[in-house]
């Protein structure tokens, strides 16, 4: 449960920098969003690391750290298979 | 280059087996106003685009797309999961099955396959900019038709946020439309 709540918290939070990423692709030099865009990206960031600390790689090809002896990505659930 | 992350863009739940609502929902996986098409039109476009804001939104709402594709497969797959074959039949999804089993495949509604002219790209920027508002409406359309025939309410939330998403992104290649039209003005009296 810890592990979804975190996982929920990353989709928002991803979301979040989404929406602001095709906000200023249109509108580059508002500043608020700008803003906004960077505070959400450091918080986003502290999720992810703690998230894949305990469970595993969320990204592929070097993105992501693996730790443990044992290569998660092939280990961990597939999007389409969690059971929210 | 792309970088895959290994989550869904939002959780998606179904209430149970549905192979009748996941027979109409592949429309939005490989139908003519499918994400699959939506992806590949606009990372297609980013080619003979003028200006660094219209590649950036191609790019960054292509890639979107990409997402909202695997949350459409996930919605058939989770639908088609624990139906028997006589559910399936019953639902209508025989001829499915007969072609792919419980697999996914690009076709719309009425099992016509997912074809290269759904998209269009004619290399004029403004002509391209005003298909995409013609497709992110129609896309919102069509999810609209498959809320009113939904008969699952979690598969309904899901599709609600995906019709949502085609409005923000009108939205976005309708700003982006007006900044190609005072470009290409400018462009003149060169
Ligand atoms: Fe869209």
């Amino acid at each position: 449960m810890a592990q979804y709540q975190l996982l929920m918290q990353i989709m928002q939070l991803e979301f979040a920098a989404l929406e602001l990423n095709l906000f200023l692709d249109t509108h580059p030099d508002c500043q608020e969003a700008l803003a906004q865009y960077n505070k959400i990206h450091q918080e986003l960031m502290q999720c992810k690391h703690a998230y894949e600390q305990t469970y595993g790689p969320l990204c592929n090809f070097g993105f992501s750290p693996n730790t443990g002896n044992y290569w998660k990505w092939v280990e961990t659930p597939w999007p389409w298979e969690i059971k929210y | 280059m792309w970088v895959y992350e290994k989550k869904l863009q939002i959780p998606v739940r179904v209430c149970g087996p549905n192979p009748r609502l996941a027979s109409y929902i592949i429309t939005q996986y490989g139908g003519p106003e499918g994400e699959l098409g939506a992806s590949l039109r606009y990372l297609n476009m980013r080619y003979s685009m003028p200006t660094n804001k219209a590649k950036g939104i191609l790019t960054d709402i292509g890639t979107e797309e990409l997402a909202h594709m695997e949350i459409v497969a996930t919605l058939v797959h989770k639908l088609l999961e624990g139906a028997s074959v006589e559910q399936i039949k019953a639902a209508g999804w025989g001829s499915h099955y007969a072609d792919h089993d419980k697999a996914l495949w690009w076709e719309n509604a009425a099992g016509v396959p997912w074809v290269a002219a759904y998209v269009s790209a004619t290399g004029d920027p403004v002509a391209d900019l005003q298909e995409n508002l013609a497709a992110e409406a129609k896309a919102r359309a069509v999810y609209e038709n498959l809320i009113r025939l939904s008969d699952d309410p979690e598969a309904t939330n899901v599709l609600r946020w995906l019709r949502e998403r085609e409005v923000v992104h009108f939205q976005r290649f309708g700003e982006t439309l007006m900044d190609i039209q005072e470009y290409t003005k400018q462009k003149k009296y060169y």
